[in-house]
């Protein structure tokens, strides 16, 4: 009889993270200024090593302390909507949820902006900083109207989290309308999803929210299984439901407040990747959390490769691949129905 | 086995449930019936601590259920409720195993014995043939067994059963009924019933307890339970009541306003 085993889900992430590597190589190598392959490849693996034999100096800057880098962020910010995305849709059991149904985003979006205006964008640290701020402020408030008496009520945080998500919005148009035009530029990029903005440092802010929200996560994913039929279903197998929609709902909302600030608003993620593993794989979360933080960081990757070089030297918005993907992905979903049948 | 001493509840301003008190010993079958509203959901959820009572206590075995740990409680006291909607569907295996949840604590993975225990389940339940179909392609009666397949794999000595044979139809229903009182004869298993169908309370139950406004009106045998006095006062219309004539317990038909 087929059952979800150690072995299984251990195979898969090894086979989804020789992907990921591949992803990740085929990265470097791809961008305006051509490098090999192989080359690319030879750099990578020596500076591994800490040897300084192949390429140019230039070409090793290039790889090393752009593209990869780039990649590896882009990497973190993939993993952490793709788990987040799935782990809303179980907390909310909404198929349609997303990591930013929180409103959390729009937090972050207030904050950019404010950065950017307050011209704090140019420092290296000063948009993602200000945008994180943004977004765990915002988490407390909708938090702190989404609970009573010491409960999380789904549907009272899901009517904060919107209410106070649209009242941003309306800050985030007022700032735009009184913005000038070169802020303007950078507000919309930001907006859109774009990893331009970013540079090294800004993976040591994210990662360990990244890392730790999904290892978090991971560990409640058998829980989550059995809230996927309904909180009373769960505490009738004998989970405490409170901690775990606590840790869960605060897990994935700090993974999203980590990966919009570094990058802005990259829609689509967090929809079609879990529902692409729950296709394939199987709506266990033993299985869905790994699998979709490793196809979520192939998936960014490509993206964000894909933006630098589709239009080569100008850099699209990864925000504009993705939803150019998602849309017609959902689509798909949407016409077969394979996924949920009552979407 | 249970003991529930005095106890009251309240949602938020009125009591749904006030002043409930009465004991379940090990092996019964017990029925809770009583119009809408009443309060039988709200006394199940209680039972196994979804809803707390401000007032009184509930004890399983002389243990206080509320210092009891979840996990614990699962592991004694299985549920099965009115049918959520299914968001992702599982097979019917997995389904059936995540009754081992409570035995597996930290641990991710269910094991070979947790395995074996679900097979089991679902031989009783008759519902081995297509344990690897997903739920959402059963019809309403096997679902039913699946979800007793799950609560069976939880190992518990008591089972809860909220409206258990609504929309289902009678041969799904007796095909239900029997499988659970073959449980309670042949395991011992303890169970507590929550029903709108008089008739099928009467008929499976060893006791009832019918509730009024929250309260207790009446409890005891069936006979003493389902009388035209108890029934026509709780539920406010009139009734004719007589015997089953195979099992000769009381039998319930409902009468049409002024038509006699």
């Amino acid at each position: 009889m087929k059952i979800i085993t150690l072995k299984k889900v251990l195979t898969i992430s090894i086979l989804l993270s020789l992907l990921l590597i591949f992803v990740i190589l085929l990265s470097v190598t791809m961008g305006s200024v051509k490098v090999p392959p192989l080359r690319s490849i030879r750099i990578l693996f020596q500076s591994i090593l800490g040897l300084k034999g192949a390429g140019s100096e230039t070409e090793r800057t290039i790889i090393l302390s752009l593209r990869l880098p780039r990649a590896i962020l882009a990497g973190f910010v993939g993993a952490g909507l793709s788990v987040s995305g799935a782990t809303f849709q179980a907390l909310l059991r909404n198929p349609l949820a997303d990591p930013y149904i929180l409103g959390v985003s729009s937090g972050a979006a207030v904050g950019a902006i404010i950065a950017i205006l307050l011209g704090l964008g140019t420092f290296s640290f000063g948009l993602p900083l200000a945008s994180f701020l943004g977004a765990l402020l915002t988490i407390m408030v909708v938090f702190y109207f989404g609970r009573q008496d010491g409960k999380i009520h789904p549907h009272t945080l899901l009517l904060a989290g919107v209410i106070i998500g649209s009242f941003l919005s309306a800050l985030i148009m007022f700032f735009i309308s009184v913005s000038q035009k070169e802020e303007l530029h950078t507000i919309i990029f930001w907006l859109m999803g774009d990893f331009s903005f970013s540079n090294a440092r800004a993976i040591l802010i994210i990662f360990p929210y990244i890392l730790l929200g999904v290892f978090f996560l991971y560990l409640r994913s058998r829980h989550l299984n059995l809230i996927l039929s309904g909180e009373e279903n769960a505490v009738q197998l004998g989970v405490d439901v409170e901690r775990l929609k606590l840790v869960s709902y605060l897990s994935a909302s700090l993974i999203t407040a980590a990966s919009v600030s570094v990058c802005g608003l990259i829609g689509f993620v967090g929809l079609i990747i879990p529902h692409s593993v729950r296709l394939i794989f199987g709506p266990d979360h033993r299985l869905l959390i790994p699998s979709s933080a490793l196809l979520g960081a192939s998936f960014l990757i490509a993206s964000d490769t894909f933006a630098r070089t589709l239009l080569a030297p100008v850099e699209l918005p990864v925000g504009v691949i993705t939803a150019a993907f998602g849309g017609p992905f959902f689509i798909y979903l949407l016409r077969t129905r394979k996924v949920v049948k009552t979407l | 086995m249970i003991e529930v001493n005095s106890i009251s509840f309240r949602y938020r301003e009125d009591w749904a449930l006030q002043d409930i008190s009465f004991r379940v010993e090990k092996g019964e079958f017990v029925g809770v019936i009583g119009p809408n509203g009443s309060g039988k959901t709200t006394l199940l959820k209680i039972l196994y601590r979804l809803l707390s009572p401000q007032k009184g206590e509930i004890l399983f075995e002389l243990a206080p259920i509320k210092r009891m740990e979840r996990a614990d409680i699962a592991k004694r006291i299985a549920v099965v409720a009115q049918e959520t909607h299914l968001l992702f569907p599982f097979s019917v295996l997995e389904t059936v195993l995540m009754g081992r949840s409570p035995y597996l604590g930290q641990l991710m993975f269910e094991s070979e014995k947790d395995l074996e225990i679900a097979k089991k389940a679902m031989e009783w339940t008759n519902i081995l043939p297509f344990s690897e179909r997903p739920m959402d392609e059963l019809s309403g009666g096997e679902r039913k067994r699946v979800f007793i397949a799950r609560a069976l794999a939880q190992e518990p000595e008591v089972f809860l059963l909220d409206e258990p044979t609504a929309n289902l139809d009678i041969h799904h229903q007796i095909d239900f009924l029997d499988l659970i009182l073959t449980l309670n004869r042949e395991r011992g298993l303890t169970i507590v019933m929550a029903s709108h169908d008089m008739n099928i309370a009467s008929e499976f139950c060893d006791r009832l307890i019918l509730l009024r406004g929250g309260r207790i009106y009446k409890m005891g045998t069936p006979e003493e339970v389902i009388t035209k006095e108890n029934i026509e006062s709780v539920y406010g219309c009139e009734v004719w009541i007589d015997q089953n004539p195979i099992s000769g317990m009381p039998r319930i038909s409902l009468l049409k306003k002024g038509g006699h």
